[in-house]
């Protein structure tokens, strides 16, 4: 068993096409909250395959759309300091701040490094004590267990020329968010198979009971997201709300409590601004006041940055699953992955980037 | 980066007192860090997010839901036709 191949099965994924099918009487909007789930879904032709009734919308669960503008230009400000190593993973280098980004920053002589894992960050910090550096610790509950142990670890090295620049965001405030919008049109939810095998899915419990809407945290391979579209209609036609776990190979309803503790330790959670969302509250996250030396927000001064979005962009309205990214005039004109003008099309993990490798540039379904 | 990938645990070391290890995603190995899955041993399968392990596999439970789809997808072969009223192709993986 390798988890990848077994989940592809073509036999399979016909046979709960099917059973989808059977079941599906009416018109249902289902969200993914998964930038990875996204890709499934497009480049396997998933939205393609179900039946017409089913639509399905692609959610903010993109970490580096989301990070905000303002945070983007701080960390560009910062990696052109002089005496700064910044370092990051590297789907940030390309996302465009106000006037510029952090590959330009680079090729006009900053030090700015992709590194694969936070701790790669914290060696780099204990080679050069002369310098200062910069992690960029963005993401959702996936990143931030990583994102936490540098600080630990840094702190247990005794390190002072290390820090993290913190954007993170988490799931469940954001499905609130868009739940109780007067705009919402979702009627059930995929939830996302790595968050929760973080955080575990008790946290959704009270939101599928309260808005009424069946939530499953669902795997990323087709057989995983048919078995969760299937799982989300089945109580949607059956009248039920509840938490069903379609990734039972990962998730447990707990979710991994080393890594919760971790991320309690050393972050707190605070209202958070999404890119192109707007402020959801209780959604983010900071470095804790015991750990401030850690804080790059704190240690910087970059305080007051203004910003300047594209007029054109319509991702916001994407990743809140009002429209989709080829319902966008600049999609594929003027906004291509190679001149990128919203995040949704910079990010692998965008769903305008995601419809753009793919080539939808028309609508499906209903 | 928030893809996370499934690898197989070859090595387990520690680090600077940091559970580490090698895992193979089918060709391919990487250093990962093991600490939030003190558990796991070598040659089982590790979910790994931004080079940390976040959950080990369950085999079993990934067997059974593969088994039970193979065979409900068989009988519905049997009528010499799936559920879509169109033949089933022979083809491998999608
Ligand atoms: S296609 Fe480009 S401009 Fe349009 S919503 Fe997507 S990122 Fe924004």
């Amino acid at each position: 068993m390798k988890y990848i191949d077994e989940f592809r099965d073509s036999k399979i994924a016909k046979y709960l096409i099917g059973e989808i099918d059977k079941i599906t009487t009416r018109h249902w909007v289902i969200m993914e909250l998964c930038g990875g789930q996204t890709h499934t879904i497009v480049q396997h032709g998933i939205d393609q395959l179900l039946p017409k009734q089913i639509e399905l919308v692609h959610g903010p669960g993109c970490p580096v759309c989301v990070t905000p503008l303002d945070v983007l230009d701080q960390a560009i400000e910062i990696a052109k300091m002089p005496n700064v190593i910044f370092t990051s993973f590297g789907d940030m280098l390309r996302v465009p701040g106000s006037t510029s980004d952090l590959l330009k920053v680079k090729s006009q002589g900053g030090d700015v490094r992709i590194v694969y894992s936070p701790l790669e960050a914290v060696k780099i910090a204990k080679e050069n004590p002369a310098k200062e550096v910069v992690f960029f610790a963005i993401g959702f509950e996936t990143t931030a267990p990583g994102n936490a142990m540098a600080v630990l670890h840094a702190q247990k090295e005794g390190l002072k020329n290390f820090s993290e620049l913190v954007s993170h965001v988490m799931v469940p405030p954001a499905m609130e968010a868009i739940l109780s919008s007067p705009s919402n049109r979702i009627d059930g939810f995929l939830a996302a198979g790595h968050v929760c095998t973080v955080m575990g899915y008790w946290e959704y419990e009270p939101i599928a009971e309260k808005y009424k809407v069946p939530i499953v945290p669902t795997g990323f391979e087709p057989v995983d997201m048919l078995e969760g579209i299937y799982l989300v209609i089945k109580q949607l036609e059956e009248e039920n709300y509840h938490v069903v776990n379609q990734y039972k190979r990962s998730i447990t309803r707990e979710g991994n409590i080393h890594a919760q503790k971790s991320i309690s330790e050393v972050y707190e959670v605070i209202d958070k601004n999404w890119r192109g969302i707007g402020e959801i509250p209780m959604s983010g996250m900071k470095i804790r006041e015991k750990y401030k030396t850690f804080d790059a927000a704190q240690k910087f001064n970059v305080g007051s940055i203004k910003t300047d979005e594209s007029s054109i962009c319509i991702s916001g309205e994407i990743l809140q699953g009002l429209k989709k990214p080829n319902e966008c005039p600049a999609f594929g004109n003027e906004c291509t992955p190679v001149h990128p003008l919203g995040a949704t099309m910079v990010s692998s993990e965008g769903a305008c980037a995601a419809y753009h490798k793919y080539q939808r540039y028309h609508k499906v379904g209903v | 980066m928030c893809l996370g990938m499934p690898g197989k645990v070859i090595e387990i070391t520690e680090e600077d007192g940091l559970l580490m290890g090698k895992v193979d995603y089918s060709g391919s190995v990487s250093t990962t860090c093991l600490s939030y899955c003190g558990d796991v041993e070598v040659g089982q399968y590790v979910i790994v997010h931004a080079g940390f392990a976040i959950s080990v596999l369950d085999e079993d439970s990934a067997k059974e839901t593969l088994e039970y789809f193979r065979q409900m997808a068989e009988e519905a072969a049997k009528d010499g036709k799936d559920i879509l009223d169109s033949p089933l192709s022979e083809s491998g993986n999608t």
